[in-house]
């Protein structure tokens, strides 16, 4: 009997690994590829260092007024000395303006209560935070927290009635912080009637799941603007005159319900990738409609689903500069009147510039972390 | 041959030699079908299913693909639901009344041919569930006969891993303690090892082996045909949605009745 010698491995061949060969393999695997890459090194040192110089190298942070970012030019044909924009951006503006384009008018006029959205936001980061951390262990416990409990203390904090601190009334609310607390409190509004109607949707009761169809499906036909105005217009005549319905809380009723019906969705795309299996093993157990939902089917559910719920919660947060369209200042909102003063006319583009940049941070962030979930939950304890 | 042909061939798996005693001197019956008729749509699934297992009986059911074994047996828990016929069950009749169908649930186990673990519990909570939830049994009482039951299986070390991590032999072991968890009276086995990796296989028909020994009624549907000459005290033969032959199982192999069932075991034993 002859005896069973393994081969030894052996070190792949060298074109294939290391510098020449990911350059071979990524960039240069075709002459069209390769083309393709020129042109796209190209494009960027056209585009790239003159940005930069822009946003960076030539733009002007100090001071305190317009003038700040001007320079003087001698015309040479007359000889005098003008004061023109400099070449680079003006980051003055922002910086002035930094107060009113983050937390809204009533934070920028009263200066002493910026604590209050500073501390909102800063809980909120200390909330969060932890749960990126793979191994936290109370990490369910503060998640539930921060859905159940934070956004109580967010509103406490920011309006101020509550707490006996002077009020901030929502139609004085403004900048990023609008923005997030339409967005966020969308999303945790939504999840719970998302949940409701995607197990609706499922539901063998032929009533219920009409029901839940014509909801879903109503809301995902209409743009959010579309809603956003109805809301605003539509509604307070519903409602006997005099009856002043605060305008933040419309809105959010709006995004509210739009975006249940997209989370809703999400949620049920969980729920169909569950084998039938599962329902059906917990079946044979005993277990009736409510257990298996609760303990089975939705918890595997919407850890699947919570992908495609960070995405939609990313164009939620990017939609939510609609409200505009209703007369609330958020982020964008706030940027543009800020660029719309008189003193700094003229500085649109680097509000555009400025609140692009905090969006992307945001959405960046948001869809890095649902990828980092789906690679987790790709990975974890799957079925075979 | 089949794998656990090939086992008791080489004397891997033992050969219970058959005669593990059946309760006979007062038979129970513990499942009754009585003119069983179920249709997919136009399509006429069972037809005329009669079934008497008495207390203690080891009945293994074969057939060719599509011959309505999952249904039938599928049928003894309600996962599916027939239009004709009556079925009694421990006593109580399968009917629509949902209270009867859970009575029912509580003393039927059944394992699946992909064994349904739920992946996002460990093991121990997935035999600690439905004890703690359905028979309210208390959460100590409910893991400690988990875990007795695992060590029955032989994978007690495993309790705290999720299924994802264990292979498919183990997996279909903690399955099986799963259902044995509720302490059911009447098990029903769905292929169990038609999922299984060749080398997989033996470990299972062990603890389904142990099982029929000290005297759990069993329905399995499997083409494990050594482990239904060695275990069961039945066999059953289904094609096209009826039970064509039933008979001991030396009689069944040595000496089948029907065409059928000739032609079919000539195709699964030929080889
Ligand atoms: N949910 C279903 N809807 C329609 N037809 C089905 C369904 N489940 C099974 N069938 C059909 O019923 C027949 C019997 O199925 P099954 O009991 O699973 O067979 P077996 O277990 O003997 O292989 C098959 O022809 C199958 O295609
Ligand atoms: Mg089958």
């Amino acid at each position: 009997m002859s005896e069973f010698t393994p081969i030894p491995a052996r070190e792949p061949p060298a074109s294939s690994v290391g510098v020449v060969g990911w350059l071979r393999t990524h960039l240069f695997s075709s002459w069209f590829n390769g083309a393709l890459t020129v042109l796209i090194l190209w494009s960027l040192l056209l585009i790239v260092p003159p940005s930069l110089q822009w946003l960076l190298g030539d733009a002007s942070w100090s001071g305190g007024r317009s003038d700040d970012c001007k320079t003087d030019f001698v015309s040479p044909e007359d000889g005098e000395t003008y004061r023109v924009d400099a070449p680079g951006a003006c980051w003055t503006f922002t910086k002035v303006r930094f107060m009113q384009i983050m937390f809204g008018l009533y934070f920028a006029a009263n200066p002493s209560e910026v604590w209050r959205p500073v501390l909102m936001f800063s809980l909120f980061g200390g909330l969060i935070t932890p749960l990126l951390i793979p191994k936290f262990r109370w990490k369910w416990q503060l998640g539930m927290f921060t859905l159940l409990v934070f956004p109580f203390i967010a509103v406490a904090l920011v309006h101020g009635e509550w707490l006996g601190l002077p009020v901030a009334e929502t139609n004085e609310w403004g900048g990023f912080m609008l923005t997030f607390f339409l967005a966020a409190g969308g999303i945790v509004l939504a999840l719970p009637i998302g949940v409701v109607m995607a197990l609706g949707r499922r539901s063998e009761l032929p009533i219920i799941r009409s029901l839940c169809v014509f909801y879903i499906e109503l809301w995902r036909a209409a743009p959010l603007i579309t809603i956003l105005f109805m809301a605003s217009n539509l509604l307070p005549l519903f409602f006997p005159s005099g009856v002043d319905f605060d305008k933040v809380v419309r809105a959010l009723i709006a995004i509210t319900m739009f975006q249940s019906a997209y989370t809703a969705e999400a949620i049920r795309g969980g729920l169909q990738a569950i084998p039938k299996g599962q329902d059906e093993a917990a079946s044979a157990l005993g277990m009736g409609y409510w257990r298996k939902t609760g303990f089975i089917t939705l918890p595997q559910a919407m850890k699947i689903s919570i992908p495609g719920i960070v995405n939609t919660f990313i164009e939620l947060f990017k939609d939510t500069t609609l409200v505009g369209i209703i007369g609330l200042h958020d982020f964008l909102g706030s940027a543009q009147i800020a660029a719309r003063s008189p003193e700094w006319k003229g500085y649109d583009f680097e509000a555009y510039v400025y609140v692009a940049l905090i969006f992307f941070m945001c959405c960046f962030a948001m869809s890095k972390y649902s990828q980092h979930l789906e690679r987790k939950l790709d990975t974890g304890h799957k079925e075979r | 041959m089949s794998e656990a042909e090939k086992y008791y061939e080489k004397g891997i798996l033992p050969r219970a030699t058959g005669e593990i005693p059946v309760p006979s001197d007062a038979p129970e019956i513990c499942v009754k079908m009585t003119g069983v008729n179920k249709w997919y749509g136009q399509f006429h699934v069972l037809r005329d299913i009669n079934l008497e297992v008495c207390t203690g009986e080891r009945i293994v059911i074969c057939g060719p693909s599509g011959s309505g074994k999952s249904t039938m047996i599928r049928c003894l828990n309600r996962l599916e639901e027939h239009q004709e016929g009556t079925t009694i069950v421990n006593g109580t009749v399968l009917d629509d009344d949902i209270k009867h169908i859970d009575e029912i649930r509580r003393e039927v186990g059944m394992v699946f041919q992909h064994f349904n673990l739920f992946p996002h519990l460990t093991v121990l909570q997935n035999l600690t569930l439905a004890p703690i939830w359905v028979r309210k049994t208390a959460k100590r009482e409910a893991e400690e006969t988990a875990m007795h039951y695992l060590s029955r299986v032989k994978i007690p070390e495993q309790a705290d891993k999720y299924p994802g991590q264990l292979s498919g032999g183990q997996q279909q072991r903690v399955a099986i303690a799963r259902a044995l968890c509720m302490k059911p009276k009447i098990m029903l086995f769905d292929e169990p090892t038609s999922a299984l990796d060749p080398e997989m296989i033996k470990e299972v028909l062990d603890v389904m082996i142990e099982l029929a020994q000290e005297g759990m009624t069993m329905l399995c549907v499997t083409h494990e045909m050594g482990f239904a000459r060695t275990v069961a005290n039945r066999v059953i033969f289904m094609d096209a949605g009826q039970i064509v032959e039933q008979n001991e199982p030396e009689e069944f192999f040595n000496n089948p009745q029907n065409e059928r069932t000739k032609l079919f075991l000539s195709q699964i034993l030929s080889h």
